[in-house]
C-alpha cells in the first residue's frame, strides 16, 4: 500500500509540477538555511580552533588578579615579581620555557621617520615559546637582559614601514620616545594571528629595560609559558598554581589571586559564542520551515478540494478512509521530503560557496543532514494531516456528486 | 440475493424534509439484469446509490445474502464494494490525466494485488472491451464511448458479483450506447447481476426485468421474456 501511495504521490506531484515546486520552495529555503548555517558555523569554529591551536595550544598565560566574576570589579591586583618568575622557571619541570611579557604602544623614530608600533619587553624564552626565529642578527645576551641594556629586535612590519634594509640596520640606533636602542636583530615574518592582528608589528626589548624605561616599576603583569611536549596542559597548570599559591601565601580555603589560562579556555568561549549564534540562526530557519509547512498545508487543502471527485471514485471502488488518508499524507510527506532533499543540496552548495569565499573549513555535518531530512518529512506529516483527514472523512456519494 | 424492505430516503429535516424514496420493497436474484426507469427526479439514482452502499437509507432494511448492510461501518461498506461491486456512471468518472491502464488498475491496488498481476489483469480487461490499442491513452484522448468502455473494464476487472450502472449510455449516441449495452449483456451472461438506471426504452430492453419508479415509489414491474 505504501509503495503504491508513494508512486501515486510522485505521479501527482509531477502532474502539478509548477505548483508543487512553488509549494516546496518554503521548505527548500528553510532546510537550505538550516544546513548552510549549521555547517558554516561549524566550519568557522573549526577554522578558529585550528588557527588558535597553531598559535600555541601548549602556551599558558599567567596573570595576577582573581577570575572575573560579578562584584570583583576594582579589586586591586597584586602583580608578580622577578622572584616569582625565577621560582617557576627553576621548579616547574612541566614547563619548557617561561618569559615575562609587557607591552606598550609607542612611536619609533629612525632618521626623519616615525612609526607607531607595539614595544614589547620580553626575554629570549618568549621567542622560543612563540617558535619565532630571527631573520638577521642575534637574540638578547644574558647581561643585556640582566642589566636592561638599550638593545632591540625589530619585527618585519616595522622594517618595512620605516623602509629599512634588514641587513644594514643591524648595529644602528633607533629612538623610542625617551631613549634610544641599538638594533641587534630582525625577526622572521610571522603574519597575522587568528584575530587578524599583524604579529610582525612589534619591537622587542629586554624585559628589564622595559620595566625601567617604560613600565616604571619592577612589576610583572603577564608571564607566558610553553609546556613541554607530551606534558598535559593541566599538569603544568596545577604545578604553577601550587608554586604561586605558596609564594603568595594563599590559605587553603582562599581562592587564587592569579590566573593560569590557556588558549583552549579561549576556544571554549569562542565555541560558546558560535553555539549561541548557531542556535539563534537555527531558530530563524525553523520559523521559515513552519511557514513552509503552512504553505504545504494550504496547497494540500486546495488539492483535496480539487480532487474531491477522484476521492469519490476511489471510495466507490473500495478505498477505505485510511487508504485515502495514507494517500494524501504520503503525498504531503513526499512533497516536503523532496523539498528537504533539494534544500539539503542547496544548503550544501551555499556552505561550499561561503566556505570558499571566507576561506574557512568546509564542514558537512552528516547528523544535521539526517535531522533536516527527517524534520522536513515530519513537517509533511504535521501539516499534511489536516488535509488528509479532510479527504478521508468525505462521504462517497457527496464526493462523487461534487462538480 | 438482494432484499430491500421498506427502504426510505429523506433529505433534510423538519419543514424542509423531502422524502425521495417511500418504503421501497425489492428483491433481486443472482444473475438478474434489472433496469430501473422513471422520470427525472423520481429517485432512481438515490435507490441505485443505496444498493451500491455509496449512500445509506434513512429507514428500512437492506440485506445482501445474509449480511445486513445497515449494520456495516463505512469501512466495512468500502470492503463490500471492493470485493463484490462494480460501478459505471453516466459521466464515466475516470481519473483525469491517468492512462486507461492505470484507471483500470486502480481498484486492484486496493485489493492488494501485486503490480505485475495488476497490469496483466488490466490489459486483459481492456482487451475484453476492445481497447487493447488504447492502453496508454488519457481519458482526454478518448471518445465518450471509449471512456465508458474503460469505465466498464475498471468495473469488471475485479470480477464483481454485481454491476451497478447509472445511465451508462446517457451521454452516448444510439450506436455507441448499444455497443456499451452489448458489453454489459455479455457480462450479465457470464453470471454477473446487473442493476441499471436508464430512461431509454431500447436500453431497458436489454434487461430481464424493468422497475418503474415515480415519486419515490415503485409504480410497476415488467418482466421480459427473451
Ligand atoms: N443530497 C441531496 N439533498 C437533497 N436532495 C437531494 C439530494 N440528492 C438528491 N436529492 C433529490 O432527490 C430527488 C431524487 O434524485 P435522484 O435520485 O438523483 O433522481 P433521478 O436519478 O431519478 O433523476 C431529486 O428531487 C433531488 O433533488
Ligand atoms: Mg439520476
Amino acid at each position: 500500500m505504501f509503495r503504491n501511495a508513494f508512486l501515486q504521490a510522485l505521479r501527482e506531484i509531477r502532474r502539478n509540477l509548477m505548483r508543487s515546486l512553488l509549494t516546496a520552495v518554503g521548505i527548500v529555503i528553510g532546510i537550505a538555511s538550516v544546513i548552510a548555517m549549521v555547517n558554516i558555523g561549524k566550519g568557522a569554529s573549526k577554522s578558529i580552533t585550528q588557527s588558535v591551536e597553531q598559535l600555541g595550544s601548549n602556551t599558558l598565560y599567567i596573570t595576577p588578579g582573581q577570575r572575573r566574576g560579578p562584584g570583583t570589579r576594582g579589586v586591586i591586583e597584586k602583580p608578580f615579581k622577578e622572584k616569582d618568575l625565577e621560582t617557576i622557571r627553576s621548579s616547574v619541570y612541566a614547563l619548557n620555557v617561561i618569559s615575562p611579557v609587557e607591552s606598550a604602544y609607542m612611536t619609533v623614530i629612525y632618521k626623519e621617520q616615525n612609526y607607531r608600533t607595539s614595544i614589547r619587553g620580553v626575554e629570549n624564552e618568549y621567542l622560543q615559546a612563540q617558535n619565532w626565529n630571527l631573520a638577521e642578527g642575534r637574540a638578547f645576551e644574558k647581561n643585556e637582559l640582566r642589566t636592561g641594556q638599550n638593545v632591540c629586535i625589530l619585527g618585519q612590519s616595522v622594517i618595512s614601514n620605516l623602509s629599512l634594509d634588514p641587513k644594514s640596520i643591524i648595529g644602528n640606533k633607533i629612538r623610542l620616545k625617551n631613549f634610544s636602542c641599538e638594533v641587534i636583530g630582525v625577526l622572521e615574518v610571522k603574519g597575522a594571528n587568528t584575530f587578524g592582528a599583524d604579529q610582525d608589528d612589534v619591537v622587542l626589548v629586554p624585559f628589564s629595560l622595559f620595566q625601567r624605561r617604560i613600565g616604571g616599576s619592577d612589576n610583572i603583569h603577564l608571564m607566558m609559558a610553553a609546556v613541554k611536549e607530551n606534558v598535559p596542559l593541566e599538569l603544568a597548570k596545577t604545578q604553577i598554581e601550587r608554586v604561586l599559591r605558596e609564594r603568595r601565601n594563599i590559605e587553603k580555603e582562599d581562592e587564587d589571586n592569579f590566573q593560569v589560562r590557556s588558549m583552549t579556555a579561549l576556544l571554549d568561549t569562542i565555541s560558546q559564542v558560535t553555539t549561541v549564534l548557531t542556535v539563534m540562526l537555527g531558530a530563524v530557519a525553523a520559523i521559515s520551515l513552519i511557514v513552509g509547512g503552512i504553505g504545504i498545508m494550504n496547497i494540500m487543502l486546495v488539492s483535496v478540494t480539487e480532487r474531491t471527485r477522484e476521492i469519490g471514485i476511489r471510495m466507490a471502488v473500495g478505498a477505505m478512509a485510511k487508504d485515502i488518508l495514507v494517500q494524501f499524507l504520503i503525498e504531503s510527506i513526499v512533497l516536503s521530503g523532496l523539498g528537504g532533499i533539494v534544500g539539503i543540496a542547496a544548503g550544501m552548495l551555499i556552505t561550499f560557496g561561503v566556505a570558499t569565499w571566507l576561506d574557512i573549513a568546509l564542514v558537512i555535518d552528516p547528523f544535521i543532514t539526517m535531522i533536516a531530512l527527517i524534520f522536513s518529512m515530519v513537517i509533511g506529516i504535521v501539516f499534511g494531516i489536516i488535509p488528509a483527514r479532510k479527504a478521508a472523512n468525505m462521504n462517497p456519494i457527496d464526493a462523487l456528486r461534487y462538480e | 440475493m438482494i432484499s430491500l424492505k421498506k427502504i426510505s430516503k429523506i433529505y433534510g429535516s423538519g419543514d424542509a424534509a423531502s422524502t425521495v424514496l417511500h418504503e421501497i420493497d425489492l428483491e433481486i436474484r443472482e444473475g438478474e439484469f434489472v433496469a430501473i426507469m422513471g422520470p427525472s427526479g423520481s429517485g432512481k439514482s438515490t435507490l441505485l446509490n443505496i444498493l451500491g452502499t455509496l449512500d445509506v437509507p434513512s429507514r428500512g432494511q437492506y440485506a445482501f445474502l445474509d449480511t445486513e448492510i445497515g449494520s456495516l461501518s463505512p469501512d466495512q461498506r468500502a470492503l463490500f464494494r471492493r470485493s463484490l461491486l462494480g460501478f459505471i456512471f453516466q459521466g464515466y468518472n475516470l481519473l483525469k490525466k491517468t492512462t486507461s491502464i492505470e484507471n483500470v488498475e486502480m481498484p486492484l491496488i486496493y485489493q492488494g494485488i501485486d503490480s505485475k498481476t495488476r497490469r496483466e489483469m488490466a490489459i486483459e480487461a481492456l482487451k475484453e472491451v476492445g481497447l487493447e490499442d488504447r492502453l496508454s491513452y488519457d481519458p482526454g484522448q478518448l471518445s465518450g464511448g471509449q471512456q465508458q468502455r474503460v469505465a466498464i473494464a475498471r468495473a469488471m476487472v475485479t470480477r464483481p458479483r454485481i454491476l451497478i450502472a447509472d445511465e451508462p449510455t446517457g451521454n452516448l449516441d444510439t450506436k455507441r450506447g448499444h455497443e456499451i449495452m452489448e458489453l454489459i449483456r455479455n457480462f450479465n451472461q457470464q453470471g454477473i447481476t446487473v442493476i441499471m438506471v436508464t430512461h431509454e426504452d431500447d436500453i431497458a430492453a436489454y434487461a430481464s426485468r424493468t422497475i418503474y419508479l415515480r415519486d419515490g415509489v415503485i409504480e410497476k414491474e415488467v418482466n421480459h421474456v427473451s
